[in-house]
């Protein structure tokens, strides 16, 4: 009975999480589309609800209605399985984010693991996409972001062992908890780590195939890339996907980075407003960073992509894992 | 029966079904994929097992990228069926002989071991201690008492890193345009930028430009 009641409590915890994620991301796409129609000058989606805030529900409405079109020659399973395993994934994710203290569905001691392991079979549902569509374009997008997936894991990896050094523990509200100092904003990792953060927002951008790195579907080259013969419901499961993964990267940069749900004034009236605001406001700070980044940067060439994350990451990230463990042993700071 | 019973039974029973069904699908990309549905659900038995560092490290090494590895490989295969078919007669032998070898091995192992009551024979060199988290637990043992064996896989791994690199070099050809980073973002305008003053009416000689 009482195991009962945990698993309907933990049920009922996950459903309020999704729901509130959910509605969070019908915005964010509205924040992003805004952001990017202001860097241009336009105004963005205004038609649908005041200053156009129920865009994503006319959109979501738009996509469900829509007929699914399934090639004739696509493999059928697969191609339906392929939106689906993108977006569950992403959701999956979320299952070990801690919004505030104690604010966790799962408070696993391999959080970050799980979360990596997590983003890194993302790219299944794109190479399953570009492969079940049998078609040319779909196939190369496939091809693309297979490489550039796993090319950019590998530095986010070396990202994320360094925080781990400073903190010695892969819980993630731990890695919170170890950025709580007097010295507030400025003991938080972003600063000690400086250069870590530069390569991990670059990396999180590549990850989830966010512009200037959003290769895999370059129109100009590739019509939509993996997307091209998706339309409809599994079209809008892949694109939630994404907008969710590129939400768990933000909400992985305020873990890593920003401390968290703690206040960046560590004192009386500021830590009395709770941790999850705190934490969605800077999940919407790294956001704005990445809307921007969309908006103001040109298209990476492909070579250009694997010559950054090969040759500039890598090394970079794997010098700094050898200077963070070298000071931590030396200095004596390590945990 | 308990959650956890329950859960193994579900992980095991897809783990082994998924097993079956990646020699057994037609589709060599199928087969991929139910290889990796195999990988992790082996990671959920791990989890059950309390070896959760284990787990995400399978899905993170064999999921994320190695078999992302073998499936981009595949899929670029030409595969023509109808001839892999043909040869299914011929090398049936080899394969039930093999087959046949690893059952009988299979059914000694776990016979001894739930049968004759065989005791292990090696013993564990220190107790796991109660306090620590199996991260933390494997990189004690992993970096103290087996630190010359980790590093030596570690060689292993590193020298077939450096014979795949060579087997794929080539000469690079003469006359190919490269793109050379430091060259460009070393450009400034006083190399870049010539300026030229046109007078009205004049335009520019063929010198001046």
């Amino acid at each position: 009975m009482e195991t009962l009641l945990q698993v309907l409590l933990i049920l009922a915890q996950s459903l309020a999480l999704l729901v509130a994620l959910l509605v969070f991301i019908a915005y964010i796409l509205l924040a992003d589309r805004k952001v990017w129609a202001a860097v241009q000058l336009r105004r963005g989606p205004n038609v649908v609800g005041p200053f156009g805030l129920f865009q994503s529900f006319a959109d979501l409405l738009k996509f469900v209605l829509k007929e699914p079109v399934v090639p004739s020659s696509s493999n059928k399973g697969v191609f339906l399985l392929a939106p689906l395993v993108t977006c569950f994934l992403a959701l999956g994710a979320w299952a070990v984010i801690p919004l505030a203290d104690g604010w966790v569905i799962a408070d696993l001691n391999v959080g970050i693991l799980y979360v990596f392991a997590i983003s890194s079979l993302g790219v299944y549902g794109v190479i399953m996409g570009g492969w079940s569509s049998n078609s040319k374009y779909p196939f190369l997008g496939a091809l693309r972001s297979a490489a550039q997936m796993v090319s950019y894991e590998v530095s986010i990896g070396f990202v994320i062992i360094c925080v781990l050094l400073c903190v010695g523990s892969l819980n993630l509200s731990d890695i919170v908890r170890a950025q709580d100092t007097a010295a507030g904003v400025f003991g938080w990792y972003w600063l000690p780590l400086f250069p870590m953060f530069v390569v991990f927002f670059i990396s999180a951008l590549a990850e989830t195939n966010r512009p200037p790195f959003d290769l895999p579907e370059a129109e100009s080259e590739l019509v939509a890339g993996f997307m091209t013969e998706y339309g409809s419901t599994p079209y809008l499961l892949f694109m939630l996907g994404e907008y969710v993964a590129i939400m768990s990267m933000c909400a992985l940069t305020t873990i890593l980075f920003l401390g968290g749900w703690l206040s960046p004034i560590p004192f009386a009236p500021f830590t009395w407003i709770p941790g999850v605001i705190w934490f969605v406001g800077k999940m919407c700070l790294v956001f704005f960073m990445f809307a921007m980044v969309k908006a103001f940067v040109p298209r990476y060439r492909y070579d250009q992509l694997m010559r950054l994350g090969w040759k500039v990451f890598l090394p970079i990230s794997l010098a700094m894992v050898v200077i963070v463990a070298g000071v931590l042993q030396f200095t004596g700071w390590a945990p | 029966m308990s959650f956890a019973a329950l859960f193994f039974y579900l992980f095991a029973t897809v783990t082994v079904a998924s097993a079956f069904m990646v020699i057994a699908a037609k589709n060599p990309v199928h087969s991929v994929l139910f290889l990796i549905l195999a990988f992790v659900n082996a990671a959920g038995l791990f989890v059950l097992m309390g070896a959760e560092f284990l787990a995400m490290i399978l899905v993170v090494v064999y999921v994320g990228a190695v078999a992302v590895l073998f499936m981009f490989v595949t899929m670029m295969l030409d595969v023509d069926f109808a001839e892999l078919r043909d040869g299914f007669l011929q090398y049936l032998p080899v394969g039930a002989l093999v087959g046949a070898i690893v059952l009988v091995e299979l059914v000694l192992v776990v016979g001894t071991w739930s049968f004759g009551g065989a005791q292990s024979t090696v013993t564990p060199s220190a107790p796991i201690p109660a306090d620590v988290t199996n991260a933390e637990a494997l990189g004690r043992v992993l970096y103290t008492e087996h630190l010359l064996l980790f590093q030596a896989a570690g060689l292993v791994l590193l020298t077939a890193m450096i014979g795949a690199i060579v087997l794929t070099l080539r000469e690079r050809r003469a006359g190919v345009k490269r793109q050379d980073i430091s060259a460009q973002v070393a450009r400034g305008p006083a190399t870049a930028i010539e300026v030229v003053k046109a007078r009205p009416g004049e335009g520019l000689s063929e010198g001046t430009v």
